[in-house]
């Protein structure tokens, strides 16, 4: 078994990486892939916990944050297909239709 | 005796998959193109596959790869086609100053979720699965239970969560027609109309050119007077700048006419 705390680092990182993309990527697609890291990492740290404490919950919990994901995911690429298709573009400085 | 102490197989697949995701998730935000970004991304959540089956997870395996990795990844890369995969990240900062406060601020929360949460964990020590697992008669059962016994309110959640994504999806996707759709015999009278009025050619449109190096659809096909035909390139590779100059592919063939001619020179 693995020192739990190492993987809990690593799930760290993997959420700061993910958190940096967000912040640094224009394309709306890539955004959205790095949210979609910062949710595998957290899934890593839950699966980490449910080993840690023996029971299986995290790993329940884990299944249900793919769920939510995959929702997710549907709705959202939706909703950058609807503006690529009026506004001919994914980079979020674009849609900036509520700007004053 | 073993040569390396205190290394099992679990945690050596830890340190390999561990270097490969954080490369993978620097990879994901650092290729200018999307396509690499998106590969990336899969690599990580294989990796991640791997990692849950080092920790006694085995259902969750099969769920990140299939759902995650399968599914999730690979509506990434249609939507990624959908759109145009040959548009690169623009680099130029909207917000001054914005990058390196950007690394800052992920440098930070990293900061602050190793040392501020995992400085509470510090310790604590795993007591592990196999008690969990076996309690049920294996790992999927024991999830089924908890699925189906303390969670099932939530999993009838998730349900519903599910339908009305799948009903948003479909009412973005859904898009009005502004004008009756044209059918065949409609395209056909207006070509027919169009023959009349102009004089444009009603059949197909000319084939791309077949030259002596090359017969790629951006290749245009020369007229009898060895000019361009316009309409013998689709309008979206003119438009994007993608076409071959004929001037290029004639001197391919003129200058193999004239390696043959010299031979035969040489012969005589």
């Amino acid at each position: 078994m693995t020192n739990p705390e190492n993987v809990l680092i690593l799930a760290s990182v993997l959420f700061a990486i993910g958190g940096l993309g967000v912040m640094l990527r224009r394309n709306a697609l890539v955004a959205f892939m790095c949210v979609e890291l910062m949710l595998n990492s957290a899934n890593l740290a839950f699966v980490t916990a449910s080993a840690m404490h023996g029971g299986l919950d995290g790993q329940v919990a884990s299944f249900f944050v793919m769920v939510v994901a995959a929702a997710e995911v549907v709705v959202g690429l939706a909703i950058i297909m609807t503006i690529y298709r009026t506004r001919r573009t994914t980079s979020v400085d674009d849609a900036n239709l509520l700007k004053l | 005796m073993t040569l390396v102490p205190m290394v099992t197989g679990a945690s050596a697949a830890f340190w390999i998959c561990g270097t490969l995701m954080v490369l993978g998730a620097l990879g994901l935000v650092f290729f200018r193109k999307a396509v690499y970004s998106a590969l990336s991304m899969a690599f990580v959540m294989l990796n991640l596959a791997v990692l849950y089956a080092t920790m006694d997870a085995p259902f969750l395996v099969f769920v990140q790869i299939i759902v995650y990795t399968g599914a999730i990844m690979m509506l990434f890369l249609f939507v990624l086609m959908l759109v145009g995969v040959d548009t690169p990240d623009s680099v130029v900062e909207t917000l001054r100053g914005q990058r390196p406060a950007a690394i800052i601020a992920a440098v930070a929360m990293g900061a602050l979720l190793i040392f501020g949460i995992g400085g509470s964990v510090r310790g604590v020590g795993s007591i592990g699965l196999t008690q969990a697992n076996t309690a049920d008669g294996g790992n999927v059962e024991g999830i089924a239970n908890l699925l189906f016994g303390r969670y099932v309110f939530i999993f009838e959640l998730t349900s519903a969560l599910l339908i009305t994504a799948a009903l948003g999806a479909m009412v973005l996707a859904h898009r009005t027609r502004i004008g009756a759709k044209l059918g065949q015999r409609a395209h056909a009278s207006e070509r027919m109309r169009a023959y009349a009025t102009t004089g444009a050619h009603p059949g197909t449109l000319p084939s791309s050119g077949v030259y002596a190096g090359d017969n790629s659809i951006a290749a245009p096909a020369l007229l009898p007077d060895g000019s361009v035909s316009e309409a013998s390139i689709s309008q979206t590779l003119t438009l994007r700048g993608a076409t071959l100059d004929p001037e290029d592919l004639r001197k391919v063939t003129a200058d193999r006419f004239a390696a043959i001619e010299a031979t035969q020179e040489v012969d005589e």
